[in-house]
């Protein structure tokens, strides 16, 4: 309590109070933008944070993850074009509204959803994380091993429409992990006789080679100017309070969209897109009129639009407490938290807890910024969005995103790396392998190997070695859920293809083959 | 013509000469220092180097600036260093043994070799302890002798890296007391600590910094230095038990070959200060200071890889 307490008036400076505004302004401004993610927002602005120190840093980039999460919610509105993946769903429901003149009104649900969302799931975070935490140690190696092989299980079926193109992509993401120095063992591997390449592919360069690059030149690629000039935001139809007392009025929605949120958050990998598909459908079918969802039902944003915020602090869970990323934009926070050397775990709540406190108390805060920047500078947000040509924003985020590269390690070798995994993501995305795998591949598989090969090692005196994977209960447990987690992947698969799902959009293209 | 030829090559001359003899009466150091770490933040050689960085930009007069080149174990800034630093004394880099001794024996290419640069000192020794739990059953280093003889490769022992200091100071303690352990690498002293809670090893060989960091849960069962640490009284060394071995990580800081020697002897007063000035507040650490220069280096260099030379060439 006094760490929280602590946490919290090394929050209530001027500094941090500017860090969390600037920080949620700029998030809703990249996140605004179709095709610019949370995960691309936290890799452009992370150059950014290097001077500062690690507590105003990590502020920094969970008020930016807060921001772009929200504002992928402006243009799945008014233009019908999610901002960010995980507003897929608020389009259904948001962009109908916009065209009967609702614009305002959803955009307020959206806000107020977001502002919800984004404090559950801090509060969720202070709650679970510590005594999780606390557990951590019982993960020894073997447990690590299963963990990791949990996440790639997971994140093949979640990430991408098809199974095997996920494992292909969380393959390729173990094989890039395999160079560089063994992390037992300590022979160099892969490394083609050149020595630099010892220190092996570094995570934030690879995050931001696959993330960024694919969509600067995908953006390129369509050759439009701007965006279509779509719908717009008249002034207001109904009063905030209004919208307000009707979101509360009925709460079973959005409590319901913050749980599914935040069970789904902790899952390494599934993201905010899978999180609001999963928090909308779900409205839907508890609704009592289940048809006017998809014609402008604001129900179907607020679930959208809580569920996707709830997982911005909620996906730390993992994180904070074993050092497996919750959602891809995770990955980057992982990243941060390294270069400052604070390790997950145990430490990250008893030796640093006022840092990692405030860190989290900051998502609160900026969760609550939505509020009056969202209503505020909306209209500005939006019309910076809508009029900044392409050809201006790609080569302004290409140079940012070199720059900063370079800045990580001071190495050319990194930008190299980093432009060559961008090229090849954007290849790969087109046979449609996704990045997040790929990411989840490149984190987990060395945990992966580093567990299976420390436990094999200790088992030298046991009968049969490999054994020992599962000798203890939590293992087994851990390997029981690897199954399951396999055959939730495969059943409703098994039963789409049989016609038995209810699935949420009907562009299901066969890719399960 | 010839006239403005003559003006022109003497005042060439002129402006040549004085340069020179700037050149040579300039004191080193006039310009800003990079102090490389080719480890991340937030580790041993960084948390020193930020000791250090105050104390030697009041020393020299300069500021000096911290950088980091994490990659390979310490490997992609050596080998860059090693290739491509001039020999100004503008650019000075932190070494660590064993892993300068360990990696080019190691692997084909490090990229780099252990002599290849000139140590201008070590400043400080982290000695390996042999740690376990409070509720283990070894309350002495016998004990764990005892039950190793009994159960070959049955006590599993976790370390920092393979092939680190550890590891190696591990492999001499199975050679001294004729037993058979299990080592189990792990990346650094964090896991370690979970590792050892979590009861998922029986014990670790990791440094002194650990025994005093845990020091409220755990038993510090012998210490590889050559007399008690000043962080932990109470802890035996090695050779007060028997064994000889004494050994751990060092500490120092580099320059390329051909650097001057009133360079590399401005660059030793200056970490000797630094380290004077730190002391109080890395002894309690379990630190060991150390003002290791000249031809002091090349002895521990010598003793060391004599050491680790033989089990390094065998694991090889």
């Amino acid at each position: 309590m006094d760490m929280l307490l602590e946490a919290l008036t090394s929050l209530l400076t001027f500094e941090s109070m500017l860090t969390v505004l600037i920080g949620v302004s700029a998030g809703l401004f990249i996140g605004a933008m179709p095709g610019l993610t949370a995960t691309m927002a936290l890799a452009m602005l992370l150059p950014f944070t290097f001077s500062m120190e690690a507590l105003q840093g990590l502020i920094a980039l969970g008020a930016v993850y807060m921001g772009s999460i929200y504002g992928g919610a402006f243009t799945a509105i008014l233009i019908n074009t999610p901002g960010t993946p995980s507003s897929i769903a608020t389009t259904f429901d948001g962009y109908p509204m916009a065209r009967q003149g609702r614009a305002y009104e959803a955009l307020a649900a959206a806000t107020i959803a977001s502002v919800v969302g984004g404090i559950v799931g801090v509060i969720f975070l202070l709650i679970l994380a510590p005594p999780l935490a606390r557990l951590a140690v019982a993960f020894g190696p073997s447990e690590m091993f299963w963990v990791a092989m949990l996440g790639l299980t997971l994140v093949a079926s979640l990430s991408s429409d098809s199974l095997l193109k996920g494992l292909l992509g969380g393959c390729i993401g173990i094989l890039l992990s395999t160079i560089g120095v063994s992390p037992v063992g300590g022979e160099s591997r892969f490394t083609f006789g050149y020595p630099p390449l010892q220190g092996g592919i570094e995570l934030i360069v690879a995050l931001i080679g696959l993330f960024v690059i694919p969509e600067l030149l995908t953006m390129s690629a369509e050759g439009r100017g701007a965006l279509p000039d779509g719908g717009e935001l008249r002034k207001k139809e109904v009063s905030i309070a209004k919208i307000a007392r009707r979101i509360f009025s009925k709460p079973a929605n959005l409590i319901r969209s913050c749980l599914i949120g935040q069970v789904i958050a902790i899952i390494p990998g599934a993201g905010g897109n899978v999180t609001s598909l999963v928090a909308y459908n779900e409205a839907r079918r508890f609704s009592k009129e289940p048809k006017s969802f998809g014609k402008g039902n604001v129900d179907g944003v607020v679930a959208s639009e809580s569920s996707n915020n709830v997982m911005v602090a909620g996906s730390m869970v993992p994180l904070l407490t074993l050092g497996i990323p919750g959602a891809p934009p995770d990955a980057i926070i992982l990243g941060v938290l390294l270069m400052h050397g604070l390790r997950p775990g145990l430490d990250l709540f008893t030796q640093s807890g006022v840092l990692t406190n405030g860190f989290i108390l900051s998502m609160g805060l900026a969760a609550l910024m939505l509020l009056p920047v969202g209503l505020l500078g909306g209209r500005v947000i939006h019309r910076v969005v809508i009029r900044t040509p392409y050809y201006f924003l790609v080569p302004s985020i290409a140079m940012v995103t070199i720059l900063g590269t370079f800045a990580l390690r001071n190495s050319m070798l990194d930008v190299g790396i980093m432009l060559l995994l961008g090229t090849a993501g954007y290849f790969l995305r087109l046979i449609g392998i996704q990045a997040a795998p790929i990411v989840l591949g490149l984190i987990l598989g060395g945990i992966a190997e580093q567990g299976y090969v420390q436990t094999l090692m200790a088992a030298v005196v046991d009968p049969i070695p490999w054994l020992r994977l599962v000798r203890n209960p939590l293992s087994m447990v851990l390997a029981g859920l690897v199954v399951l987690g396999a055959a939730t992947a495969l059943v409703p698969m098994w039963l789409a293809r049989k016609g038995l799902l209810d699935k949420v959009d009907d562009n299901d293209s066969g890719g399960s083959s | 013509m010839t006239f403005n030829y003559k003006t022109l090559a003497l005042s060439v001359t002129a402006i040549t000469a004085i340069g020179v003899a700037g050149l040579a009466l300039a004191e080193y150091p006039e310009d800003t220092i990079t102090y490389i770490i080719p480890f991340d933040p937030g580790g041993e050689s960084d948390v020193t180097a930020r000791f250090q960085e105050p104390v030697l930009e009041e020393v020299l007069g300069v500021s000096v600036n911290v950088t980091h080149r994490p990659g390979g174990g310490g490997a992609v800034a050596w080998s860059e260093f090693q290739n491509s630093a001039e020999p100004d004394g503008y650019e000075i880099i932190g070494v660590n043994i064993p892993h300068i001794i360990g990696q080019p024996i190691q692997r084909n290419d490090a990229g780099y070799t252990t002599d290849d640069w000139r140590i201008v000192t070590f400043f400080h020794s982290t000695p390996n302890a042999l740690i376990v739990s409070d509720d283990s059953p070894y309350d002495t280093l016998e004990d764990l002798i005892e039950d190793a003889k009994e159960n070959p490769e049955a006590i599993t022992l976790g370390g920092s890296g393979t092939y680190s200091a550890n590891h190696l100071d591990m492999l001499r303690f199975e050679q001294e007391a004729d037993i058979d352990l299990t080592y189990i690498p792990f990346s650094g002293t964090g896991p370690l600590k979970g590792a050892l809670e979590g009861g998922h090893i029986a014990g670790i060989f990791n440094y002194t910094m650990l025994g005093t960091e845990m020091a409220d849960s755990v038993k510090v069962l012998a210490v590889a230095a050559e007399e008690r640490v000043k962080a932990l009284p109470d802890a035996p060394t090695f050779k007060e038990q028997g064994y000889d071995i004494v050994g751990g990580a060092y500490r120092g800081v580099a320059v390329p070959k051909d650097t001057p020697d009133d360079v590399v002897a401005t660059l030793e007063e200056a970490f000797a200060e630094a380290n004077r000035q730190i002391t109080e507040r890395q002894e309690p650490l379990g630190f060991v200071m150390e003002y290791i220069t000249g031809d002091e280096v090349d002895e521990v260099m010598a003793m060391l890889r004599e050491a680790y030379g033989p089990i390094l060439e065998e694991a090889e």
